[in-house]
């Protein structure tokens, strides 16, 4: 089924800098099941998008395969998308972030096509750092196949049809650390005022960002029985760093306790700023990130926030050196060194 | 038996032991000939191992002009004691044996057709050297040194390629030369020089050059535009983004900024690597893989995404011997059916079929054009043998007033004038669409490119009408392909003939010269070779007007042929095989043969793919 978005909008919808509505940043109706978490961050890609004034054709939303990934669909409508195949955007999003670097990339991926097919993708886009932003929606299941457990379902949890999970749930945000990200946050579905600044300082931070969305499943994981519940997330949830997130030509007005807060300006001049909430961990430091997260887990409490950012990272473009115009808008005369040049080579192989 | 006796027309093969350095001075020695104006091609035949296994170098001298395998070895240069006993009986009646006799000939191995030669090199080298290192290196430049004199080699020409080979490392020239000086006067001083097989000077060379295929598909690459390079090592391909990358590093730096008008991206599988072209194809960018046999395996999902989402993809399969990992550094045509058919459901892919390096540089750069315009993958068919080898081969020419087909991409005026756009209406009937790229125009144009079925603007459907007509619309541009496909190439007989022989690739010079072996049999052969899929019109006249067409080529199972009677629906009758898989190129003097098996009147023997193999090294 394909939907039709009414056309008509209030004329009196607040405008962002570059005189867009919230509604030039939304796509078609969602086909997910009525509740999905999905659903939920997808309105709070729309928002962030909207507020960063980021001009919607300027991003590329690209996805693999399952529910998450249909996702893409119902967003960014105004944005180029491709919704590649399973396991494979990280791969699909580093060539076209090679061709025009000049774009933002949103990658939106669940926790199968992420942790399972697509784990050895997701390790690789991490270490060579690509400017993108990766969004997991992660409801531990498969949905669109009914129900089985994904690679990150806690050992332990049981969705609404299958026995306790008996293997380790893979822990999205730790890995990611392991694998050097430069942008490690975690966040839930249903915790708009978090989320969203995480996805404007992800999407404004100078390298990879991974954000994992824990998502409830409404129709195969929403049972009592699941770490992956709403209610069980809202419970064990602890955050670790509160983002607010100012872009450069806002004013900063938010006011925090002294001590606790920081003051991150990003490559763009826009400022982070970090709340601290969680005594144990120190966001600029990996190994910290890496302790508390591992502490939180044997706590049974879900860490969530920014977890790790690198404010010197380098991204994928200056390590290999490219030139600041974009390779796919070079002209013939930049890229084909022309006859005279083959003679000499000719030459040489006489 | 009286000697073979020959002039500028021979074949001599070199046995050595791989990670020695061998293969640049066997290299130096067919450079040396090709300097004197006699066409060569050199064919190494290497394993899949880095120091202490057999390697062999076969070169193929011809004054008449013919570069592919003959088929026999005229002399044999064997420095490998692992290896020698089949070597030696791989030479001709007449032929000649060179070998390193500081450890005497095993009595066994004699042979009293042969004459035998033998130079001590491994004292040689004990005497003059006293690093095991330069023992090593040096023993085969020795052997290069005294075959300039036994087949009156211009010694001259010798000295000047080492003072080439060693440009900027001056230090290492004198003593090249002082080696090719050690076994030139050995020779001079034990035999009587020149042998019955030896060289002159000609001028059978011309302008032309002498380069393998990979590092001209690199530099097609280079001249064809592209930009983003994904791929992952894989024999016998590495070498094409060695290519690009050393040229790129010198034609691809901004005079400006010093920054790079290139990415090149090492995968961690085909799997990316192939994503990644696809999202920067998808993105404007050309770009391109290179990968082999278990490659074109790995990246068969995501070419069937390219097929289907109809985005512009390039790659450059330089075949090699499987099924499976199979003989990684042995040749073979044997990745036909699986790269035309590539990916699940119903696809077909374009496919290209260079013979030549001037070929690989001129398809190498056609494919993105290819690519662009027709909007689907592109499948360069290289192998082994035309990739790794070094050959003879016109000069490269880039036409500077040529510009780049990008095929039917919107720009950002376009899309304002336009009152809808669908990025899957075919609007001109040709089957192919207008695209853009992200980022265009702020309002339109914009649409979601994808894996799953879709109608014409883009919108995801399961409806099977829509369906079937974007599946038949494909079907539609498969017909429109063959309109830009390079057609083939066809070689009458000087005589009317209803018999004729059809192949491609690097299976070309062989063939040609055993359809003129064959005039002298008494039977003539029209010919051709196919130097793309889809397969046009001429191609399905010219098997109709023939009784019967010998399709020769390198797999065991005929693939060609398969596809031909597929796309053309022919009965197995009119098509019959000429085969050769045993990993080396195929040679004039088995395809002679085979051909001979299958005339009636001649040998009515049939042939059985065994066979083939058996016979492959004739």
């Amino acid at each position: 089924m394909t939907y039709q978005v009414p056309k008509f909008r209030n004329p009196s919808l607040p405008r962002n800098a570059l005189g867009y509505t919230k509604a030039d940043y939304e796509g078609s109706i969602s086909s997910l099941c009525a509740g999905c978490g999905h659903d939920s961050i997808s309105a709070c890609i729309i928002r962030a998008c909207h507020e960063l004034s980021i001009a919607p054709h300027k991003i590329a939303k690209l996805s693999g395969i399952g529910c998450s990934s249909k996702s893409p669909a119902y967003f960014l409508g105004k944005s180029h998308g491709f919704n590649s195949v399973h396991g494979r955007m990280p791969s699909v999003v580093t060539g076209a972030a090679m061709a025009n670097r000049d774009l933002i990339y949103l990658g939106v991926s669940g926790d199968g096509d992420t942790a399972s097919i697509g784990m050895g993708q997701f390790i690789h886009v991490i270490r060579r750092n690509l400017n993108m932003v990766y969004v997991v929606m992660n409801n531990g299941c498969y949905g669109l196949t009914k129900g089985q457990d994904s690679a990150t379902a806690d050992q332990g949890s049981a969705s609404k049809k299958n026995d306790p999970n008996p293997f380790n749930g893979i822990d999205l945000p730790a890995l990611a650390l392991q694998s050097g990200a430069t942008f490690v946050a975690r966040s839930f579905s249903g915790d708009k005022e978090q989320l969203i600044p995480l996805i404007k300082a992800g999407m404004t931070h100078r390298g990879f960002a991974l954000i994992d969305v824990v998502s409830p499943c409404v129709t195969f994981n929403n049972n009592e029985t699941s770490t992956k519940n709403y209610d069980y997330v809202r419970e064990h949830a602890r955050a670790g760093g509160i983002v607010d997130f100012v872009p450069m030509r806002d004013e900063i007005t938010t006011r925090y306790q002294p001590g606790s807060t920081y003051e991150v300006t990003l490559h763009d001049g826009s400022v982070v700023h970090l709340h601290k909430v969680a005594e144990s961990l120190d966001p600029f430091d990996r190994m910290s990130a890496m302790a508390a997260l591992d502490e939180h887990r044997r706590n049974e409490e879900i860490l969530t926030g920014l977890i790790y950012m690198d404010m010197d990272s380098t991204e994928l473009h200056e390590v290999l050196g490219t030139s600041q115009r974009p390779l796919n808008q070079l002209s013939a005369a930049d890229l084909c060194p022309g006859d005279k040049v083959l003679h000499n080579i000719n030459a040489s192989l006489r | 038996m009286k000697p073979l006796e020959a002039v500028n027309d021979f074949v001599i093969k070199f046995a050595n032991v791989n990670g020695t350095g061998s293969a640049s001075a066997n290299h130096l020695f067919a450079k040396a000939l090709f300097r004197m104006g006699l066409p060569v091609c050199p064919k190494n035949i290497f394993p899949s191992n880095i120091q202490g296994m057999p390697t062999w170098y076969e070169v193929r001298v011809s004054e008449e002009g013919y570069l592919g395998r003959r088929g026999g070895v005229d002399i044999m240069l064997s420095v490998n004691p692992q290896s020698m006993p089949s070597d030696i009986q791989e030479v001709e009646p007449g032929g000649y044996f060179i070998y390193d006799n500081t450890k005497p000939l095993d009595r066994h191995l004699v042979r009293d057709d042969v004459t035998t030669i033998g130079l001590p090199l491994t004292q040689i080298c004990s005497d003059q050297y006293k690093e095991p290192q330069q023992r090593k290196l040096f023993k085969n430049v020795i052997y290069v040194g005294a075959l300039a004199a036994l087949l009156d080699i211009d010694f001259a020409v010798l000295t000047a390629l080492v003072s080439d080979q060693f440009k900027g490392k001056e230090k290492l020239v004198l003593p090249n030369i002082h080696a090719l000086e050690l076994g030139h006067q050995y020779a001079q001083a034990n035999f009587e020089c020149p042998i019955g097989i030896r060289v002159t000077r000609s001028d059978k060379v011309g302008d032309k050059i002498m380069l393998d295929g990979n590092t001209a598909l690199g530099l097609g690459a280079l001249y064809g535009g592209a930009s983003v390079v994904a791929w992952y090592p894989l024999t016998p391909s590495t070498s094409v983004i060695d290519s690009f990358e050393r040229y790129a590093k010198r034609l691809r730096i901004d005079p400006g900024t010093g920054k790079k008008n290139y990415a090149i991206i090492q995968a961690e599988d085909e799997l990316a690597a192939i994503g990644m072209v696809v999202g920067a194809s998808w993105n404007g960018a050309r770009s391109f893989t290179a990968t082999s046999g278990p490659g074109i395996s790995l990246m068969s999902e995501i070419i069937g995404l390219a097929y289907y989402a109809e985005v512009p993809t390039v790659v450059f399969d330089v075949q090699r011997a499987g099924p499976s990992t199979g003989m990684p550094t042995r040749t073979q045509q044997s990745d036909i059916l699986s790269a035309a058919y590539a990916s699940h459901g119903d696809t077909k892919q374009v496919l290209l079929f260079p013979s030549t390096p001037k070929e690989c540089f001129d398809f190498g750069a056609l494919s993105f054009d290819l690519a662009e315009r027709l909007q689907t993958p592109v499948i360069l068919m290289a192998d082994l043998d035309l990739g790794m080898n070094d050959n003879m081969s016109e000069p490269l020419h880039w036409d500077d007033e040529r510009e780049f087909d990008r095929g039917k991409v919107l720009n950002a005026q376009q899309l304002e004038d336009m009152t809808q756009f669908g990025r899957y209406l075919d609007v001109d009937g040709d089957g192919i669409c207008y695209r853009t790229y992200p980022g265009t125009h702020p309002e339109k144009g914009a649409f979601v490119t994808r894996g799953t079925s879709r109608d014409e603007y883009a919108a995801y459907t399961e409806k099977g009408e829509e369906y079937e007509k974007c599946m038949l619309r494909l079907m539609a541009k498969w017909e429109t392909i063959k309109e830009y496909v390079p057609g083939p190439e066809v070689f009458l007989a000087s005589q009317k003939t209803d018999t004729a022989v059809l192949f491609f690739g690097t299976s070309e010079e062989s063939s040609r010269e055993a359809v003129d072996y064959l005039v002298e049999d008494g039977i003539y052969l029209n010919a051709m070779r196919v130097r793309a899929f889809p397969f046009d019109k001429e191609v399905e006249e010219f098997l109709h007007s023939h009784e019967r067409v010998f399709v020769i080529e390198q797999n065991r199972d005929a693939q060609l042929r398969t596809l031909l009677m597929a796309e053309f629906e022919l009965g197995p009758d009119k098509l019959k095989s000429v085969l050769c898989f045993d990993g080396t190129p195929i040679s004039a003097r088995n395809i002679r043969k085979q051909i001979l098996q299958q005339i009636p009147g001649h040998n009515i023997t049939p042939l059985r793919p065994e066979q083939a193999a058996d016979d492959a090294g004739e």
